[in-house]
């Protein structure tokens, strides 16, 4: 075991994957010699070469798509997208052709490739720096969705994506690459070096795809969160004094659907925090299948606390980011209505 | 000057149909038969999956009437284990590899027997035996990946190449300019092929080409060698895909090439040129018809006669013919059968998700 930030142990993801099979390849904007602006890919051109870890003009469709035309031929492309605000000029790519590979051709050709991207905000990144768009992936039927929480799942999950036969979207909370982040912005920041979940291997092992993780049981409310969000409902719950069931999704889409519903159905209420915008966010899906199998076991309306329906702003960053006083409010909420 | 090959016309059948200049290519005369043997075929293959249409049998094709010689003869130059990234119009490509035309009409039927089970629209085949790439109908897309896909097989050091297709409407893309850029910078084993056939379902070739002289000029741009090549002349064409070919496996890079031709028939069936164009304007074409040249060309030199090329083309349709009825055994696209609607949750996932098993049975399928 060692100590690992979740930039060491993507970094150290990427390394063992391409240590034990040849045919990964990591390539994108920044990350070849320089090892990429947050510094995940560093080292990883020395040790494999130029031609298993490169730069790429700033091209996103020509990044993703000739990550597609290399995974169809048998390679495995880990690309990274450098912010994922930049990923839609290669949406089209990963949509018509990454997510529709394996169905429209019959299984001839497959998209096995993983886009990494740093995600949400809490960094001042201002507009285009800031955004969380998990739901424009989880949308699109053909792609998987991935967002650890931590250094030790953000390993598993990202040598777990890896070896997917899926496309795999993998979001990386950028404001958790040094430390966990509560939302109490003014309070001094935790390294990863003082969390359990710190704690990495540094050989090979996975996290698997589709199931949830509870960070903390309890018995009145079920918190649905992932992410950044983890800590901010931890933090929410502890001063809300409420006794509250934390699942942390980890992978969005394929949905731990079973584990919601279990827990839902013990708790009989529902807070949804996440960072992105409301309107058709990933917690409208949520909170509809909430709605659709555990109705019935409800003690009050499922409550949803995201990024208001706004651009991210820079100098209000603390006014959008749903932070611990916003989730504990909602967690006041729900229980009232018992 | 390499670079005057983006901006002239490399042809090499003349009109007295003799083969002239550098470009005229050692190719058998047997080579010629079955090349005139495969554009035969793709024009009556067309021609009965048009009326299929019209008869209510499939939804939509496309054909490819005038533009023949260009995936013919581009697939003939090229190896087996070479992929193409094409459009939905080098049905050719298919063809000349052999792919087998009951297999390609149980796709246009959707019926039992479709490899793709029913899933894609008539044309947006995928023959990956036959070094046929899965189509895609958001266009040039493909582009860019078939230059990964060569990246790829550059790494492994394999002498195999990728070919991109694209028509000359579509090089307006941005997706466009991504392949070439990538093949400018990374230099993979890659042919970049623009059909250049005058018509984006209405709109003139000019609204693509802006103020640039041609499209093989966009290649310059990027410092790409780049030919431009009369597509109605099979002997240029095969010439200039075995030049190109040759290049890439040589570890030379990228070729950028635009083929000159005339999209005769409508963009498909679901539009009437007549709304657009006028009536004769592919009479007034002035690089002729493929079929017609590479026939003169091999009556010239003594290797055919008229009477051989009409018993080719009743044996030809024939043959097709009896492939449509032995396809319409495997069911059409509106008589049915296809194949059972469960396989609809199939292959979205190498595995099927939780959410996928639940609304396959909420399906009941």
């Amino acid at each position: 075991m060692a100590r690992m930030t979740m930039i060491q142990a993507i970094r150290s993801a990427m390394d063992v994957a391409m240590a034990r099979d040849d045919n990964v390849v990591v390539f994108g904007e920044d990350v070849g010699f320089f090892g990429g602006v947050f510094r995940c890919t560093q080292g990883l051109q020395e040790k494999y070469g130029k031609h298993r870890c490169f730069d790429t003009p700033i091209n996103e469709s020509g990044i993703v798509g000739a990550a597609v035309g290399m995974a169809a031929y048998g390679k495995r492309p880990c690309v990274e997208i450098q912010f994922a605000d930049y990923m839609y000029p290669g949406y089209d790519q990963l949509v018509q052709d990454a997510a529709r590979m394996r169905y429209r051709s019959g299984g001839q050709f497959e998209s096995p490739l993983v886009v990494r991207m740093p995600t949400g905000g809490g960094i001042f990144g201002g507009v285009n720096h800031s955004q969380s768009p998990e739901a424009l992936f989880a949308h699109v039927a053909g792609l998987k969705t991935v967002i650890p929480s931590n250094p030790y799942d953000a390993k598993g999950l990202l040598i777990a994506s890896i070896e997917d036969e899926d496309p795999v979207m993998f979001l990386e909370p950028k404001r958790l690459y040094n430390g966990p982040f509560d939302g109490h912005h003014d309070r001094p920041v935790t390294p990863w070096s003082k969390h359990a979940l710190g704690e990495v291997p540094e050989d090979y092992y996975t996290v698997p795809l589709g199931k949830a993780a509870i960070r903390r049981e309890g018995a009145e409310v079920t918190m649905l969160v992932y992410g950044t969000m983890v800590y901010v409902a931890e933090a929410a719950a502890e001063e809300a004094g409420v006794d509250a069931e934390i699942i942390d999704l980890r992978t969005l889409l394929p949905l731990d659907m079973e584990a919601i519903e279990k827990s839902v159905q013990k708790t009989g209420r529902c807070v949804i925090v996440h960072e992105a915008t409301r309107t058709c966010g990933y917690g409208a899906e949520l909170a509809a299948i909430v709605a659709e199998n555990c109705f019935y076991h409800l003690e009050s309306p499922v409550v949803r606390v995201t990024g208001w329906d706004t651009p991210y702003p820079h100098a209000h960053e603390w006014d959008y980011f749903p932070g611990p006083a916003r989730v504990g409010a909602a967690l006041k909420k729900v229980m009232e209505k018992a | 000057m390499m670079r005057e090959l983006a901006y002239r016309l490399i042809r090499v059948l003349d009109a007295e149909g003799r083969a002239v200049g550098p470009w005229a290519p050692e190719i058998s005369e047997e080579a010629l038969r079955e090349g005139l043997r495969d554009m035969l075929k793709v024009r009556a293959y067309d021609t009965r999956m048009t009326m299929a249409q019209r008869q209510g049998k499939t939804s939509f094709y496309m054909q490819a009437l005038g533009e023949e010689a260009i995936a013919c003869a581009f697939a003939r130059a090229l190896r087996p284990g070479d992929m193409h990234f094409p459009t939905y119009r080098q049905q050719g490509l298919l063809i000349a590899n052999g792919c087998p035309v009951v297999r390609l009409m149980n796709q246009i039927y959707s019926n039992t027997e479709d490899p793709l089970q029913g899933r894609q629209m008539p044309v947006f085949y995928s023959e990956r035996d036959y070094g046929y790439f899965s189509i895609s109908g958001n266009l040039a897309s493909q582009y860019i990946q078939a230059v990964g896909w060569a990246m790829a097989q550059a790494m492994d050091g394999k002498d195999g190449l990728s070919v991109g297709w694209i028509g000359e409407g579509a090089t307006a893309e941005s997706d466009f300019y991504s392949a070439m850029l990538f093949a400018s910078t990374y230099r993979p084993p890659v042919i970049l092929n623009i059909v250049n056939n005058q018509w984006a379902i209405s709109s003139r070739e000019s609204l693509a080409r802006g103020s640039s002289p041609t499209f093989a000029a966009r290649g310059v741009g990027f410092g790409l060698p780049a030919l431009r090549v009369d597509g109605n002349d099979y002997l240029a064409v095969y010439a200039a895909a075995k030049w190109a070919a040759e290049r890439a496996r040589a570890g030379l890079g990228p070729t950028a090439i635009e083929f000159l031709t005339y999209r005769t028939g409508a963009h498909s069936t679901s539009d009437d040129p007549s709304a657009y164009r006028p009536k004769n304007d592919s009479e007034a074409w002035p690089l002729g018809d493929p079929v017609d040249r590479l026939k003169q060309h091999l009556i010239a030199q003594d290797i055919w006669t008229e009477e051989r090329h009409a018993q080719a083309v009743a044996e030809i349709d024939i043959e097709i013919a009896e492939a449509q009825k032995q396809a319409e055994k495997n069911g059409t696209l509106h008589d049915g059968p296809h194949s059972s609607p469960a396989t609809m949750f199939e292959d979205v996932y190498k595995e099927m998700p939780l959410h996928l098993r639940r609304q396959r049975q909420e399906a009941g399928v």
